[in-house]
This record gives C-alpha cells, sequence and structure tokens, in this order.
C-alpha cells in the first residue's frame, strides 16, 4: 500500500529489532522522512478533532435550551429519511401505490422530509439570531446553507418521482420553471427516469455528505455560545474575534 | 378512522389559498409557517427540563472547589 510503511518484525529490516521490533521499528521508520498517505491523513483527522472533540461527554451549559434541538431533530429526520427512501426505492412504486405497508412508508417517508424541513428551517433562524458564524464558524454556517438549498431540488425530484398525477402535475409546473433558466436540456423534470436517478443517488449523496461536514465543523468548533458570554471571554484590547474570522 | 380523518382533512377540492395584494400561497403553507413561529419562540421561552438542577449542580460545585483551593 505504501512505500514507507513500517516492515514486519519478522523481515529482518533495520529497525526491527529481534526482540520488541514493533513500537521502536515504528519510530524509526517515521523518522526516516517520508511517511505514508495513512500516516499523514490520521495525523492531520486526529489534529484537526481530537476524540474528545469528535465524541465529547458534555456541552456547555448555555446548551441547556429547546433552542439547540432543533440541529440534531433535523439529522433525525434525515436518517429517518434516507432509512425510509431505501426501503422504498428497493421495493419500487407498485409497491408503495398498491400495498397498505407500501403506502406506509410512503408516508413515512413524506412525513420525515416534513420534519426535516421543519426542524431545518427552525434551526436556521436560531443560528442566524445567534450569528452562529462568529468565532471562525464560517465553514459551519456555510455547509449548513448549502445543505438547505441542496435539499430543496432534492425534495422535487422527490415529489416528481411519485409516479401518480400529483407527480405530472408538479413536473410540468416545475419544467416551465427549469425551461426559464436553461436547466431545461439536461435537468428534465418529466423524465421519470432521470429525476429518480437524481433523488435516490445524486442528491441523497450531496446532502448526507455535507451535512456530515457541516456537524464534524460543529464538532471541531464547538457550539456557539451566547453573545454575553463571548463578550465576556473576549481578551481587552486585542480586536474582536467573533467578527474576524479568527478561529475558536 | 379514514373516514373520520378524511372527513376533517377533504383533499378532494382545490387548495385553499390566502390572497392579500401580491401575497400569495396556499393555507397549508402559510399554516406550517405559522407553525414554524410558534415553535420557535416557544423554544426560545420554555426552559429546558433539567437545565435548573444542572445548573444548580455545577454552582454547587464551583463553589465546592474554589473552597478546596482555599
Amino acid at each position: 500500500m505504501s512505500v514507507g510503511a513500517t516492515p514486519p518484525p519478522s523481515s529482518g529490516a533495520p529497525g526491527a529489532g529481534a526482540s520488541g521490533a514493533g513500537a521502536s521499528g515504528a519510530v524509526a521508520s517515521t523518522s526516516q522522512g517520508k511517511r505514508s498517505w495513512t500516516v499523514r491523513t490520521r495525523e492531520a483527522g486526529v489534529g484537526a478533532l481530537p476524540p474528545e472533540k469528535l465524541l465529547p461527554d458534555g456541552q456547555p451549559t448555555y446548551v441547556d435550551s429547546w433552542i439547540y434541538v432543533f440541529g440534531v431533530a433535523t439529522l433525525a429526520a434525515l436518517m429517518v429519511i434516507v432509512g425510509s427512501g431505501l426501503i422504498l426505492s428497493l421495493k419500487g412504486p407498485a409497491w408503495w401505490h398498491d400495498t397498505g405497508v407500501g403506502h406506509f412508508f410512503n408516508s413515512i417517508h413524506l412525513w420525515a422530509v416534513e420534519l426535516f424541513f421543519f426542524t431545518m428551517v427552525v434551526h436556521l433562524w436560531g443560528k442566524y439570531w445567534m450569528a452562529a458564524w462568529r468565532g471562525g464558524r464560517a465553514r459551519v454556517w456555510m455547509t449548513g446553507a448549502i445543505a438547505f438549498l441542496i435539499a430543496i431540488p432534492a425534495a422535487l425530484t422527490g415529489y416528481v418521482s411519485q409516479q401518480n398525477f400529483d407527480a405530472q402535475w408538479i413536473s410540468t409546473q416545475a419544467k416551465d420553471a427549469m425551461n426559464s433558466i436553461g436547466a431545461g436540456a439536461f435537468f428534465n423534470v418529466t423524465n421519470f427516469g432521470q429525476m429518480y436517478s437524481w433523488h435516490i443517488l445524486l442528491f441523497p449523496i450531496a446532502v448526507v455528505g455535507v451535512v456530515a461536514a457541516h456537524v464534524l465543523l460543529v464538532r471541531r468548533h464547538g457550539v456557539v455560545p451566547p453573545f454575553e458570554l463571548a463578550e465576556r471571554s473576549k481578551p481587552p484590547k486585542q480586536g474582536h474575534p467573533e467578527t474576524d474570522g479568527a478561529p475558536s | 378512522m379514514i373516514d373520520v380523518i378524511s372527513a376533517i382533512f377533504d383533499l378532494n377540492n382545490p387548495a385553499h389559498v390566502v390572497h392579500w395584494h401580491f401575497f400569495e400561497m396556499s393555507l397549508s403553507n402559510v399554516i406550517v409557517i405559522c407553525l414554524m413561529l410558534v415553535v420557535f419562540v416557544l423554544a426560545i421561552l420554555l426552559p429546558f427540563p433539567g437545565a435548573a438542577r444542572r445548573q444548580a449542580a455545577r454552582t454547587l460545585k464551583g463553589k465546592s472547589d474554589s473552597a478546596a483551593r482555599r
């Protein structure tokens, strides 16, 4: 896999002694200059997100509020969306239209989407009024905004993939909008196969990927503190770290 | 059960629309947006369960720590 990897203890390579070669051999090989990409990736990952930050055992006092619940509620809804969507995609349109269980999963999927957008919008309002981009959290804010923007066409492609009159109505209305912005040729909302591919593969990968980046960035920078706490912790006569983008 | 629910939420009609000057939106969307505003305000105003207890425990711990340092 990698040129500079630690040789096995039995290889008799320099640095791998006859007894207890593992640890000393690893130190020797990494100190010899060229390190493998796995080591560099691991060190970068652990440096950016040490385990106690990635999976903390507590949160600051100010997180004891209902307004901080909506982000994780959005995540929970996304998990239900992905789970129910997986089952719907495996079983197909005939199942979700013609069977009781299919109707049930169809409804679970729809209402999880409604809940997803509901909680995401309340989360967005809360973070907007907290100015959650303070303290070097600009990327946290931007990934959240991008997740919201990608979720909209993800939902649209779902509505036009229902395989019913509702989907036909929505797709013909959306066709005009897509044509008017010049996207109708390659993003054809009346083409079920194309929309279904976008809906069950490309948009889910994009949404889940951006949401994962968003959560990891939240873990890295921590939950944004209230204005009063940020002011109190600010060092005297040293500019404004909340507004100049300094890392937290 | 389904008959009762469908009697309350009769969907076999064109959607109701709220129309005021330039503003036009389906009633269901207006209801959802109003609900989001209500939930947002409640989330700010309502106390979080156990927050006061945890705050009291932290204050007590802070006091005992500072007493131990002295």
